[in-house]
């Protein structure tokens, strides 16, 4: 069994729930522990980068302290991330003390840990696709997602900026979600927004802003044939769901609707869990935009 | 107003980026999603620094809308990353007390922040109350009700925290900008 070091982040037991579920069940089928480490805390996502450029680095630098506490063995282990923002975040801190002695200096006495290097932080899309062989991935293929059209929607701070990323995959056209949802059966459509913004933080504060942008891609990936739009990113799942339907306006009187069908979104590992025939019924259930009647209609449900 | 010429020089040096490299070829704010909502966009920022609009730039509503979604400097065909000179201008901006010109931005940020010094973890709940209560008077609190409400009944914001338990480790991380810097 591969053992990985997890860091889970905040939302995956609240507005991500369906993608911790989803990421427990698959990688229980393919063999991969996750072994979360102990008592992290939060990645600082936008806001200490905004607010305090020392608090953005040192929230991260401390889960990498904690993931070293994690037991296991050898010289080039990863460190499982299923948020894209939690991802750069800790990449930003695992590079600063890679880079910068002061800084690690600063980090090893305040958090009172000695940095090895051993442990690199590596988002769940890059594990699944790249440390898993296309014949372990299609073992436990029993549902394939035949006629499941999508758009594969990496959006930001997973594949940017390339110094944080490592270049794990092209920043301007990543290839891996297409290619573990082409395995699951589905079909994935080519469209130019893969990579664009989905508003991120600026939901509750700005909603206009991100109704605007999320219009934009869902008008996108309609035009492009697709039949749901598939995520890595907890925020961008929060948007894209959310801001399809609620448009920051007051609820009364009723704001206007779109002029099409809300657009279904799925984390990746929700598509691998219905692939594999996991029970995801009640994950399903806690979308936004309900994508039950879609997968029923696909007789994928 | 009087251009500072020296001002370059610091945003160049608190970035890391070569801010005078920038031959305004707008790539960055072709790709910038929120460029449209911006006073002035990310090339107009490059531009601004070269020419010491301090004033201009800290007061801008654009350093409070970047997303940081770093479009911008992955695509500047000379290396510069605008957000990372974004991110400085507002750095700038708070050590000087200029009053964000996006106060919904800033209130969202402080009660964040002020979450994780609580719990060390996000808790949903907590923030969106301590958001609203500093920002009754936006009525961009008032226009997320449908959704906190739609969230809420499917089980995605949970009422109780979970915490991190070494809160003194957490919270001493916060105070790190009060001590002697590292050199970034």
């Amino acid at each position: 069994m591969a053992q990985y070091a997890f860091y889970p982040g905040c939302t995956l037991h609240s507005t991500g729930v369906e993608f911790g579920a989803s990421t427990d069940r698959v990688c229980d089928t393919l063999g991969l522990e996750l072994l979360e480490i102990p008592d992290w805390n939060c990645c600082g996502a936008s806001s200490a980068h905004s607010m305090d450029h020392d608090l953005f680095l040192a929230l991260p630098a401390r889960n990498i302290a904690q993931a070293q506490l994690v037991p296991l063995d050898g010289d080039d282990l990863s460190l499982a991330i299923p948020c894209a923002a939690c991802f750069s975040r800790t990449a930003a801190a695992d590079l600063a003390l890679r880079q910068d002695p002061a800084f690690r200096a600063q980090m090893e006495s305040v958090l009172d840990f000695q940095f090895t290097g051993r442990i690199r932080p590596r988002n769940l899309l890059d594990i699944l696709a790249n440390d898993f062989s296309p014949a372990q991935l299609t073992a436990h293929l029993s549902n394939p997602l035949e006629g499941l059209k999508v758009v594969s929607y990496y959006g930001c701070l997973l594949v940017r900026p390339p110094a944080y990323t490592d270049r794990w995959d092209d920043p301007e056209h990543p290839q891996s979600m297409d290619f573990l949802l082409q395995l699951m059966g589905a079909q994935p459509v080519p469209w130019s927004y893969g990579v664009d913004c989905c508003g991120g933080s600026l939901t509750l504060n700005r909603a206009d802003v991100v109704v605007h942008l999320v219009d934009v891609l869902a008008r996108a990936a309609i035009e492009a044939g697709a039949d749901a739009l598939v995520t890595a990113c907890p925020m961008c799942m929060a948007n894209v769901d959310g801001r399809q339907k609620y448009r920051g306006e007051l609820p009364l009187p009723r704001p206007p609707k779109p002029d099409y069908d809300p657009l279904p979104i799925f984390y990746f590992t929700e598509l691998m869990a219905l692939a594999y025939d996991l029970p995801m019924l009640k994950v399903l259930a806690r979308h936004l935009v309900d994508p039950r009647p879609l997968l029923k209609r696909l007789e994928i449900l | 107003m009087e251009p500072d010429l020296s001002f370059v020089e610091q945003v160049s040096e608190l970035s890391q980026q070569n801010v005078r490299r920038c031959y305004y070829c707008l790539r960055c704010s072709a790709g910038c999603p929120a460029a449209y909502a911006m006073d002035v966009t990310p090339a107009q920022i490059l531009r601004l620094v070269q020419l010491g609009q301090k004033d201009t730039l800290l007061r801008s509503s654009a350093i409070w809308l970047c997303i940081g979604c770093e479009t911008c400097g992955t695509r500047c065909p000379n290396q510069i990353h605008a957000g990372a000179v974004i991110d400085a201008l507002r750095h700038l901006a708070l050590k000087d007390n200029v009053p964000a010109a996006e106060k919904s931005v800033f209130r969202l940020h402080k009660a964040f922040l002020s979450t994780i010094h609580l719990w060390g973890r996000l808790h949903e709940v907590s923030m969106l109350a301590q958001y609203a209560a500093t920002n009754l008077a936006s009525r961009a609190v008032f226009g997320n009700i449908d959704m906190g409400a739609a969230l809420f009944l499917k089980g995605k914001l949970e009422l109780l925290p979970h915490r991190t338990q070494d809160m003194d480790q957490v919270r001493q991380l916060f105070s790190l900008g009060e001590e002697p810097h590292h050199d970034d």
